[in-house]
């Protein structure tokens, strides 16, 4: 082995090779670019109420006890398909109506329970996080979650 | 210690050490919320607890990355730092922005990409103070004897800068927001992360086995070239349920699958120069660690990754506690153990109180690992658990976290293993001196 591949063929192996590796990467996710905008988030426009909503949930940091899309910390329920869990996927008001209630409820006190903090969300900001979570689940994920379990 | 510059070295790792004991605590805290979850949930709840535990872990990585690099990149170039004044501003930037993001996250200011949560003016502080770094290091590099360990560490450091610009770019879709979140998160930790792993673990080897630099620096270069072509369209892994198109399912599994290979290579490559080199360095704390890390390393990051990277397998695990015990064993393995062990060898050096008495070190070194084995395996349990009573059954989240409380309590114990582990280590690094064990026969005096 020493005789043929010698320390500066190592080496341009490994430059050649990344660079390679490097292109194709960068062409796959261009077109992933593309598929996620023209394909599989377009079931549902991205309103200003969804930004608002995504701002919403990144100023209250829910992704570090929940998950979202199966990413995030794994110290509360998967949120990407709440609203289908919920059934309330296809209605607007009742998606708001349902978080609402929950998240008026939160904490719940009971002792040995996890407990969800209490967030200050204007009306507003609460339709629009519903919107947002309504965005999130019509995603086209390849049918995951396996079940509406999350 | 050859170059007076050496020196910053230990400003950075004694900051990194201050923030290692402020992760692993933010950490057991976590665990201890698992099991009393009223514990101070309406002041501390859960989740900035967790940022704090993920922050912490990820910048004193860094800093020990910086201190390592402004450690032996004297030494291989053969050359004074260019400005030792740069590397303490830069310092003090990065220790400033870190405690200002941990303050800003007790008083409720974040943002919410996991791990990228730093408010914005950390984030600049970050970039500018990597900017600092790279004309410092580069500066000196280029002035100096280019090898091969210099050579790749300078490159994985360049590249995870560069894709720090990503931290920035936070698309209002949601599925482009997660595939540009990956740039910064995997291509750090299953890319350039690796190349600085595959460079220290190159330098220490050079000085604890003296096996011949054009050995171990070819050996380098098959590593971090696995690494790489792995790595990168390995990137792939996290693209399977987020919005992108389907074929990222066998992309990613198949170059994710790769992955164990630089780790089984690194793993190969410091027992194999131990074993050639007849060196008997008085050092053996550091040994242990470059040992321990690599072989660690490759069960965490290569045999737990593998574990549930192919994506029929990912389809039921993902985002379970599987997840969570292959996250803490691969980065235990790969990147707490490899810079504990830079820090065991250089510390005595830059201290000048070698050779000192390691038994304590030692001894840090088993606790900890054997508590975070342990983690690994109560995590693994729990989510196969969870996995097949949530993915499989269909039951509710919380009615299946339910049933997982003896793991919890399992993992908290380990826990405090790895805590009382870390602060031994401390300990260890900064008060221990006495030589109290009688050192064996040295065949070649020690660097």
């Amino acid at each position: 082995m020493s005789e043929i591949l010698t320390k500066s063929r190592a080496r341009n192996v490994f430059y050649g090779g990344s660079i390679f590796f490097v292109v194709v990467f960068v062409a796959m996710t261009t077109q992933s670019h593309h598929h996620i905008v023209a394909r599989s988030t377009a079931g549902m426009p991205l309103t200003d109420e969804v930004r608002l909503g995504k701002h919403v949930w990144e100023r209250n940091s829910c992704i570090n006890c929940h998950t979202l899309h199966g990413e995030g910390a794994y110290f509360a329920p998967e949120v990407g398909n709440v609203m289908t869990r919920w059934g309330v996927s296809d209605d607007p008001d009742l998606a708001y109506e349902m978080l609402d209630g929950w998240m008026q409820a939160q904490p719940s006190g009971i002792e040995g329970r996890r407990q969800m903090p209490h967030f200050e969300i204007t009306e507003e900001e609460m339709r629009g996080l519903a919107e947002f979570l309504r965005w999130a689940d019509q995603t086209d994920t390849q049918n995951w979650p396996p079940n509406d379990a999350g | 210690m050859k170059y007076q510059s050496q020196k910053v070295a230990y400003a950075y790792f004694l900051a990194a050490m201050g923030l290692f004991a402020i992760q692993v605590l933010g950490g057991l805290m976590a665990g201890w919320i698992y099991i009393a979850p009223n514990t101070l949930s309406e002041i501390l709840p859960f989740n900035v607890i967790r940022m704090i535990h993920t922050n912490a872990l990820i910048v004193w990585l860094l800093l020990g990355f910086f201190g390592a690099a402004y450690y032996l990149v004297p030494e291989e170039s053969e050359r004074e730092i260019f400005s030792t004044r740069l590397a303490y501003i830069q310092l003090a930037i990065l220790v400033v922005g870190t405690l200002g993001a941990v303050a800003s996250y007790l008083v409720g200011i974040h943002g919410g990409r996991e791990f990228l949560e730093q408010p914005l003016w950390v984030k600049f502080g970050i970039l500018v103070a990597a900017v600092i770094f790279l004309v410092n290091v580069s500066i000196t590099f280029l002035a100096g004897r280019k090898t091969a360990i210099t050579n790749i560490l300078l490159m994985g450091l360049w590249m995870l800068c560069l894709l720090w610009v990503f931290a920035f770019i936070n698309p209002d879709n949601l599925s482009l927001d997660k595939m540009y979140w990956w740039f910064v998160v995997h291509l750090w930790v299953e890319a350039t992360w690796e190349l600085v792993m595959a460079a220290i673990l190159g330098f220490l080897m050079l000085k604890l086995t003296g096996v011949d630099r054009e050995v171990i620096e070819k050996w380098l270069y098959i590593i971090v070239a696995t690494a790489l072509f792995s790595g990168i369209l390995g990137t792939g892994h996290h693209f399977y349920w987020i919005g992108t198109p389907g074929y990222w399912q066998w992309v990613g599994s198949i170059f994710s699958t790769f992955e164990v290979v630089p780790f089984f290579a690194m793993m190969s490559f410091a027992f194999l120069m131990v074993w050639k080199g007849r060196k008997n360095h008085p050092n053996k704390a550091a040994l242990l660690w470059s040992l321990g890390s690599s072989t660690v390393a490759f069960f965490g990051a290569g045999v737990w990754g593998f574990l549930h990277t192919l994506h029929g397998v990912n389809y039921y695990t993902h985002g379970t506690q599987i997840t969570a015990a292959h996250g803490h064993l691969s980065f235990y393995g790969a990147y707490v153990a490899l810079n504990l062990a830079m820090f065991s060898y250089a510390m005595p050096i830059l201290r000048n109180r070698a050779p000192y008495n390691q038994v304590l070190n030692m001894a840090s070194f088993w606790l900890m690992t054997g508590g975070m084995a342990f983690m690994t395996f109560t995590l693994t349990f729990a989510g196969t658990i969870q996995t097949h009573m949530q993915r499989i059954v269909g039951d509710y989240y919380m009615d299946v976290q339910d049933q997982l409380g003896l793991f919890y309590i399992m993992r908290f114990g380990s826990g405090v293993a790895v805590v009382l582990g870390a602060l031994l280590f401390i300990y260890s690094m900064l008060v221990v001196r006495r030589e109290v064990v009688k050192p064996g026969p040295v065949a070649v005096p020690g660097e």
